[in-house]
């Protein structure tokens, strides 16, 4: 069994990533001598440039929006324009901004938020548009590219946490996947955090699982006898990740999920929903040390009567959003956690005759915040009339993971190995210095 | 009536009812006989003498390496293996008292053939070949029917379709994707963004080099191979442009040889016709007819080895869970090949790709029978027995294979197509909850890694196996086996059988004899329940061995 990530061993077919990399580059500079001659001044500099500013974000919340929420009713109303539709606008903290006018809460805060308008993408499935914005990457039918939460777990080590790293709260059909990291770096799944995390409670009393434990052992050794490996936990990894899902059950840990343990004003300002109360979770979890937390709102797909269905979902994610966002303020959490909030596509400007809108992936709005993003600034716009299809400054959904892995710390361009070999960066985007603070 | 007496009648009623079921249920037979004649099912001296072939060369191979094949293993272990790769799952109680009914010089080969006649296996091993062929999305929803690609190859691999005739097809036919189901191994290429720019070629050339040549020549798509000079870009596109003709039409896709294809080169500034060029062995394509066709026809030519190699890797990798050649889409053109590889392929090319012969011949190996431990526990296998396949190989479960034995276990009766409709449509939703829960592997990947830590919980704490090991005496083995059994040794054997279908080494037996009887304050049927819950958390169950 090869490992994962093998250093410099081009087993593959193609393999370019140890050709060119940055070190090897200043290694011949540094021979030459007059590297500030070289074009690899440049390159240093420009590497130098793109180093994060402060300390990188360690950890990252996803607001995952599924089904595609409309832009013009969320983040990028045209409250005067025929395809509002009828809907209307509020202003915010931030002068000139508005948003939708069921967005009260998040319109005081919007000073810690940054606003991409313009995001365009080529998909416009749901299936395919979602693995675009999770993974940065197109489907591929030779690869699964891993998520964001998959690359920060994978790039970022944490050591003496027996939660897992990587966690997704009310996951539709479409989780976070860790691709070709493996399936250790999936999310961790788990639904409405009111009750009590799917099966890591073992449904025994205390005593009957320490005998069932006990009688495991018998089974164990006579499976043992003369095998490699003796189960080796590099073999078969069975009885390491059987200690540390046993050490799970019975961690300290695991409290952080437990959002009932929250002040009763604290759990208010989230909203009573399970994404409100999966909102307050990942903050809890974050504090914890978890890296990625996706939070899933479904129901953004609103083919028929989009404007009563898009007022529901608003109504829920515009105080948990808010809560989120200051809370992790009060904390002194907002540098070191990015939060992004988005869905895999925007809707259609013009209404259909069943007063929906379709899928739009032609400029469509994602909030971020936190991270080392510009706080409180707007970034593109779109055409008020919704007939062009390019609008100003227009993010694609690659160099906005390029970003966000940057915000992490984590350099885009670098390369890992497939398990067949393959090189493939972590993204192929680049870095929006724009949308950074300076 | 009064009420009371109303209710009370209807209470009556229901009790009798429940009692005639239950009656019913326990009083059945217990096992079903064996459905297969042993004389016919005896394999012919043909496949025992490729078998035989294959073992001499591991034997010349091992000597050169120096290592030392292990012993073989129990009949009911290589009936365990076989199962877990024909059919998902591991055997049924049901099965392991037929086979142990056959004599033993006979019974792999009764098994073998029981299994191959099995729908349960065309069943599965469509599902495999699916996830080769257009891997487990969901794909275009309006031009794409999953489930009737994979009930087609279920009905051809059923039938032992010759597999090159079956790839074929799968490339080069035309019409609707409902009717002609063969048809969505192109249609899943649709963007359905932009459906009138047809299957993409690309993805196409990609998966046709992959899954059938065992070649990744895609991955020079964008650049020229970094790595000598084997690949170039325009290796890649050539093949794509093969596919350039088939387009969408009113009536499915159709092959339209007007459409060229168009391509933008690395270091090129516009876009140039590209002309349709296999990447080698160019005298093998068909002179004349649709292009598809006579890449089709290039492809699966019996001369082309690409194809016979992945063939066979693809086969070995089924039954061992481990490919001869890793990876498994990767086999260099130009070797070196391991020469087991070679002895297959030119058996397949000899008999027609015959994938029932072939899965036949490698399952009658002593490869295949070998033991995955040593005798002697103070020298264990080593890491070198293992590669050269001188020792079975240790490799996880697939997680539907994981959920497909769980599931038998719980039932002392064979599930399959005869199984009651109720308890297959339990088994249907609980398995591919199971497998949503414990993490899809995709496509046919044989990476490697170990489990993970929610698989882990998922067995530990989880609905389904809670579910499968709880008190119920209609629905669980479990509980039946407590009920039944005579005694507790025959409880303990007979849990042993139906899980990890062996029996239990004497310590075993004697730990979970007096676990049965100590009275710790919970029922018999609880502790069977804990005898189950150890055996399915054990390495040995989510192992194949």
């Amino acid at each position: 069994m090869e490992p994962l990530i093998s250093p410099s061993n081009c087993g593959g077919a193609c393999a370019s990533s140890d050709h060119l990399s940055r070190r090897t580059l200043l290694k011949w500079g540094g021979a030459a001598g007059i590297a500030w001659l070289t074009p690899l001044s440049q390159l240093l500099a420009r590497e130098a440039e793109s180093a994060p500013r402060g300390r990188p974000a360690r950890s990252v919340i996803i607001l995952w929006m599924a089904g595609g929420p409309s832009q013009l009713e969320t983040f990028d109303p045209h409250p005067t324009s025929p395809i509002a539709h009828g809907s209307r606008a509020i202003a915010t903290s931030l002068r000139g901004v508005q948003l939708g006018e069921g967005m009260p809460r998040l319109a005081e805060v919007m000073s810690e938020v940054t606003l991409v308008r313009s995001v365009v993408s080529k998909e416009a499935d749901h299936e395919r548009a979602v693995y675009n914005m999770k993974t940065g990457y197109r489907p591929s039918s030779t690869v699964v590219h891993p998520s964001v939460g998959a690359i920060v777990c994978h790039e970022l080590d944490d050591a003496g946490m027996d939660l897992p790293r990587h966690i997704s709260i009310l996951p539709d059909q479409w989780p976070a996947r860790g691709g070709y990291l493996g399936g250790r770096f999936d999310a961790f799944q788990v639904q409405d955090p009111k009750g009590p995390i799917q099966d890591v409670a073992n449904p025994a009393p205390k005593e009957r699982l320490e005998k069932r434990m006990r009688d495991l052992g018998v089974v164990e050794e006579a499976f043992g006898r003369g095998r490699p490996a003796g189960l080796d936990p590099q073999t078969t990894l069975h009885q390491v990740t059987l200690a540390r899902a046993t050490r799970l059950m019975g961690s300290d840990q695991l409290a952080a999920f437990d959002v009932n343990q929250a002040p009763a004003s604290q759990r208010a300002a989230y909203g009573d929903t399970p994404f409100g109360r999966g909102c307050l979770a990942a903050l809890r979890l974050v504090e914890r040390g978890v890296r990625c937390v996706e939070i899933t709102l479904d129901g953004w797909d609103t083919h028929v009567n989009n404007h009563d269905l898009q007022r529901k979902k608003i109504g829920i994610l515009d105080p948990a959003f808010a809560a989120l966002i200051r809370d992790l303020k009060e904390r002194g959490l907002l540098e070191s956690t990015l939060v992004l909030c988005g869905g895999e596509f925007g809707r259609t400007p013009k209404l259909n005759p069943l007063e929906g809108r379709d899928h739009w992936p032609y400029g469509f709005s994602v909030a971020l915040a936190g991270g080392g993003f510009r706080a409180g600034h707007v970034h593109g716009s779109t055409d008020p009339a919704g007939e062009k299809r390019e609008p100003q400054e227009e993010v694609q959904v690659e160099d906005l993971h390029a970003t966000l892995l940057h915000g992490l710390g984590i350099r885009p361009g670098k390369e890992l190995k497939t398990p067949v070999g393959r090189p493939l960066a972590l993204s192929d985007g680049r870095v929006l210095r724009a949308l950074l603070k300076t | 009536m009064k009420p009371w007496m109303r209710n009370s009648l209807f209470l009556l009623c229901g009790l009798v009812l429940a009692a005639l079921v239950a009656g019913r249920w326990l009083r059945r037979e217990p096992f079903r006989q064996p459905r297969i004649d042993v004389g016919a099912a005896s394999a012919s001296a043909s496949i025992q003498a490729a078998a035989a072939r294959v073992d001499a060369a591991f034997a010349s191979e091992w000597k050169r390496a120096g290592v030392t094949p292990t012993a073989s293993a129990s009949d009911l272990t290589v009936a365990r293996r076989l199962s877990l790769a024909l059919t998902g799952t591991i055997p049924s109680m049901e099965e392991i008292r037929a086979l142990e009914q056959v004599p033993p010089t006979e019974r792999l080969a009764w098994w073998r053939a029981h299994l191959l006649e099995d729908r349960r296996s065309s069943d599965y091993l469509a599902e495999r070949l699916a996830r080769i062929a257009v891997g487990v999305e969901n794909g275009p929803f309006i031009v794409y029917r999953r489930h009737r690609l994979v009930s087609w190859l279920s009905e051809q691999l059923h039938s032992n379709r010759p597999y090159d005739q079956l790839v074929r097809e799968l490339i080069s036919a035309e019409g609707i994707w409902t009717s002609r189901p063969q048809v969505n191994f192109v249609t899943v290429t649709v963007d359905q963004n932009n459906d009138q720019e047809g299957p993409d070629e690309q993805k196409l050339a990609a998966r046709v080099s992959r899954a059938f040549l065992g070649l990744r020549i895609d991955c020079v798509q964008c650049h020229d191979d970094f790595f000598g000079d084997r690949w170039k870009q325009r290796d890649f596109h050539q093949l794509a442009a093969f596919f350039a003709c088939a387009e969408m039409s009113m009536t499915g896709v159709r092959d339209d040889a007007a459409k060229s294809y168009e391509y933008r080169f690395l270091g090129k500034d516009s876009k140039e016709p590209v002309v349709p060029r296999v990447p080698f062995n160019a005298g093998l394509l068909p002179a004349d007819g649709p292009l598809r066709q006579r890449l089709a026809g290039w492809v699966t030519h019996p001369d082309n080895r690409p194809f016979a190699r992945t063939l066979v890797n693809r086969a070995w990798a089924l039954l061992f869970n481990r490919p001869l050649h890793q990876p498994i889409d990767g086999i260099p053109l130009d070797g070196p090949f391991h020469p087991v590889m070679e002895i297959l392929a030119d058996d397949a090319v000899q008999h027609g790709f015959d994938l029932q012969r072939l899965i036949r011949v490698i399952a009658s190996t002593h490869v295949f029978r070998a033991e995955s431990r040593s005798e002697d526990a103070g020298h264990p296998v080593t890491a070198e027995q293992e590669r050269a396949f001188a020792s079975f190989p240790l490799t996880r479960l697939r997680p539907e294979q994981v959920a497909g034995a769980i599931l038998q276990s719980a039932n002392l009766r064979t599930l399959d197509a005869d199984s009651a409709v109720f308890v297959r449509v339990v088994r249907y939703f609980q398995q591919n909850d199971f497998v949503k829960r414990f993490g899809d592997i995709g496509e046919d990947e044989f990476n490697g890694f170990g489990g993970t830590i929610p698989q882990r919980l998922v067995m530990m704490n989880g609905e389904l196996v809670r579910e499968r090991t709880k008190e119920d005496l209609m629905m669980n083995a479990a509980t039946r086996i407590g009920v039944v059994s005579p005694n507790d040794e025959v409880a303990v054997e007979t849990a042993y059988l139906a899980v990890l279908s062996r029996r239990p080494t004497p310590a075993e037996q004697r730990h979970f004899v007096a676990a049965l009887q100590i009275d710790s304050g919970t029922g018999r049927s609880a502790r069977m329940e804990d005898l189950y819950w150890t055996l399915l958390n054990s390495t040995e169950f989510s192992w194949n061995h």
